[in-house]
């Protein structure tokens, strides 16, 4: 049975893509028997063309998802070139699961609620200057996009910041730092010249994968981005709601021209790696050494925790709305606060979580009994999977939502499952997935062999060694992995939506459809209501192993808070 | 010691082992019941993956040729966990989430039925190491020396038919060395065990006082 875990895995992951695609394509040529499309036609994309300011929603999409993409990368890089192994460093570190933990659409009102010509940084504003109204300045939905653009950096700094971190010990970054200080190089250069390129090939899918998602995004872009016109994968929602069916078939259009987009914006981005990296092997060995780059450093820190910063602060002015009686500008804080509020949507909120639960749960138990059922085939076939077959894990992440989310609900509807729980976990699990073994694989692998090697020696059993040697040994991996599964399964705005189709009330789709209607006491209860699950997750990733293995100091820090 | 006479201990007949064009292992050597045999050899001779295949858990990439025979069972094909060979690694590898006791009671056999027996199995084993008392204790509470007993009280309970040692004092320091050594050696002699040690420590060697062969 093992050895068929991982082609099922994948399947799970492939299937429903592709399954999405195909079911994309061709009602974008017309075709879609259901609801009357018979025969292909080049209709759907002469009316798609024919959408007003459809060049301004693919710039939006395409620049503001390449923007976004290099900001976050190169502020992950300088820090990590500037700080690691210091304090600083080990700070932020502690900081990351919390902050990852915060679904985007979360950051993305906390974000807001900052920045707003009332946010709270204008009031910080207002005190000091004497205003006494909010600004007249277009500071959320900015025509150029560059609130939506920080918002996606905030929150895909984490992400990289994770997977660097997971890269960072297979290139003996210690040792390398300190070879190239004693040779005369500044931290930062060093980093750049000898680290980054021995790393870079290990946190390029994630890059790639922050590429797609921010070339696509929905959620965040419905709360930040421009309106009129919105980016490429708004307008294509809104056409995919329209009452009128027929306007599903230009909707279908618009997602392929979406992943063409994706796409473009990836040939763009390699290109780009191309000629950096010709520009980096002269640079590396011309001797220039910044050995004083204390400037930099600090720079690099402050943007940094700026970041982190933003979405904290952002945790807490959603908190303060939440409970806010009267609010004037620019005051600081309330006049009054008061729970009302929360007490009157008490049974609404109660609802919203029992459904993200009954959608998150299945879901990360299925992708972590598959997930785990891969790595201990791998163990005991001693067979590893190559490189490609990484690809093949990072495909959900690579290709746009709204590309075959639709398709999928299409083939759904097919094959007689729409609008069912089973569906929309199908969707999920395609997401949780790939999360879930990524965040699994690496501690996993990293486990002592010669543990199981020597209970397999003491007579036990494989199946005995998995369950009472490697499960109890990886308790804190497996854990960390479910709250990761959990928190991508909460966050999931467009699978629930539109595999649902409106059925399923998450926190997150009831959350985001709050954004439109702009009552901000609404959205703190939300926004805090969509961050409780995850959270919850991560702390008990942390407490469970810490009570289960009390007596055990040997469990080592993995363990342990 | 009847029983031990009509063992014929542990055969490896023609063995070779290579890792795509390179040849690790070709050995043919007979390791009788109660006798200590040493491979010498530099790191990277292939002095472990010769002991993995002894395990059973050497990985598939390797290419081996030849018989590996235990008390005239041939163990080629059959799973680790069928085995019986018991081995030592540098590290006492001890389970940490599993208390000292938890640990020897993973090892023994199932035949041995009932809490309390059981209980006074991995009592009587930590006795006869010098340990008695210690097996409610978290394992990386213990010293060094102590760990090290552990881990071989550990492999006796499950009753191995050979002990397999993987440079197993290169970790101890030097005054417990000298004495773990010769608990180790000790045991394996009164137990009637085929013992293979492979080592890079010529003080290994000669304190097993037996056969040293050098692989190169």
């Amino acid at each position: 049975m093992l050895r068929f875990v991982p082609i099922i895995t994948l399947f799970f992951m492939v299937g429903p893509v592709s399954a999405g695609l195909i079911g994309t394509i061709l009602p974008s040529f017309g075709i879609l028997p259901a609801l009357g499309g018979d025969g292909a036609s080049l209709d759907p994309w002469q009316a798609l063309l024919a959408q007003p300011g459809l060049d301004r929603s693919i710039g939006l999409s395409l620049i503001n998802g390449l923007a976004a993409t290099l900001i976050s990368v190169v502020i992950v890089m300088l820090f990590c070139a500037a700080w690691q192994g210091t304090r600083v460093f080990r700070v932020l570190q502690r900081l990351l699961s919390p902050i990852l933990s915060v679904p985007h659409a979360t950051a993305a009102f906390g974000l807001a609620f900052l920045i707003a010509p009332s946010g709270w940084i204008a009031r910080l504003v207002a005190q000091a200057a004497g205003w006494d109204r909010p600004p007249d300045l277009a500071i959320i939905h900015d025509p150029l996009g560059l609130a939506m653009i920080v918002g996606l950096v905030i929150k895909e700094i984490p992400f990289l910041f994770l997977m660097t971190l997971a890269a960072l010990p297979q290139a003996d970054t210690d040792r390398t730092a300190q070879v190239t200080a004693s040779l005369g190089y500044g931290r930062i250069t060093g980093w750049f010249k000898v680290t980054l390129p021995r790393i870079y090939p290990q946190i390029r899918l994630p890059v790639l994968a922050v590429l797609a998602y921010s070339t696509s995004v929905v959620d965040v872009a419905i709360i930040l981005a421009p309106t009129t016109p919105a980016p490429l994968a708004v307008r294509i929602l809104g056409w995919l709601s329209d009452p009128d069916l027929s306007y599903r078939f230009m909707a279908s259009s618009g997602a392929v021209l979406q992943l063409g987009i994706v796409l473009v914006a990836m040939g763009v981005w390699i290109g780009g790696e191309k000629i950096v990296g010709a520009l980096g092997r002269n640079w590396a060995v011309d001797g220039r050494r910044l050995a004083h780059d204390g400037w930099l450093r600090h720079g690099a820190a402050i943007l940094a925790i700026v970041a982190a910063g933003a979405v904290i602060l952002g945790l807490v002015v959603l908190l303060v709305w939440s409970i806010a009686g009267f609010w004037a500008f620019p005051d600081v804080l309330p006049r009054n606060f008061s729970l009302r509020l929360w007490a009157r949507e008490f049974d609404a909120l109660g609802d919203s979580l029992a459904v993200t639960l009954m959608i998150g749960v299945p879901s990360v138990l299925v992708a972590i009994a598959l997930v785990l059922g891969c790595l201990e085939n791998e163990v005991r076939t001693g067979f590893r999977p190559r490189k490609r077959v990484m690809w093949l894990i990072y495909l959900p992440l690579l290709v746009p939502q709204i590309s075959f989310m639709f398709g999928l609900q299409v083939f759904f509807t097919l094959v007689g499952l729409d609008r069912t729980l089973f569906s929309v976990v199908l969707a999920h699990l395609v997401f949780v997935l790939p999360y879930v073994f990524l965040s699994l694989s690496d501690p996993f692998r990293a486990l002592d062999p010669r543990y199981g090697q020597t209970a397999l020696c003491l007579g036990a059993s494989p199946n005995r060694v998995f369950w009472h040697v490697r499960l109890p040994l990886l308790t804190r991996a497996v854990l960390t992995a479910m709250a990761v599964g959990l928190a991508v399964t909460v966050g999931q705005y467009l699978p629930t939506l539109l595999i649902g189709a409106g059925r399923f009330a998450t926190v997150t789709t009831e959350a985001v459809a709050l954004a439109t209607g702009g009552d901000r006491r609404m959205i703190g209860i939300y926004g805090l209501l969509q961050m409780m699950l995850p959270f919850a997750g991560f702390a008990l990733a942390l407490l469970i192993p810490a009570i289960l293995f009390a007596r055990r100091r040997g469990m080592g820090g993995n363990n342990r808070i | 010691m009847s029983n031990t006479q009509m063992k014929s201990g542990l055969e490896l007949r023609d063995l070779s082992i290579r890792l795509g064009d390179r040849l690790l292992v070709d050995i043919d050597l007979v390791i009788a019941p109660g006798e200590i045999v040493t491979l010498m050899g530099p790191s990277g001779s292939g002095k472990s993956s010769l002991l993995g295949h002894i395990c059973g858990t050497l990985p598939p990439v390797f290419d081996v040729r030849g018989v590996v025979r235990l008390n005239d069972t041939v163990l080629d094909g059959l799973a680790p966990q069928d085995r019986h060979v018991g081995i030592l690694f540098q590290d006492d590898l001890l389970f940490p989430h599993l208390s000292v006791g938890g640990n020897l009671a993973f090892a023994l056999p199932s035949s041995i039925r009932g809490k309390t027996e059981r209980r006074a199995r991995v009592a009587a084993a930590l006795e006869s190491a010098g340990l008695a008392g210690l097996a409610e204790r978290d394992p990386v509470t213990l010293s060094g020396g102590q760990r090290a007993r552990v881990a071989l009280m550990r492999v006796l309970l499950s009753e191995p038919g050979v002990l397999l040692l993987d440079e197993p004092f290169s970790k101890l320091d030097r005054g417990l060395r000298d004495q773990i050594r010769s608990f180790v050696f000790d045991l394996a002699r009164k137990n009637g065990l085929p013992t293979l040690m492979v080592t890079h420590d010529p003080e290994d060697g000669q304190a097993a006082n037996g056969r040293v062969i050098a692989l190169d």
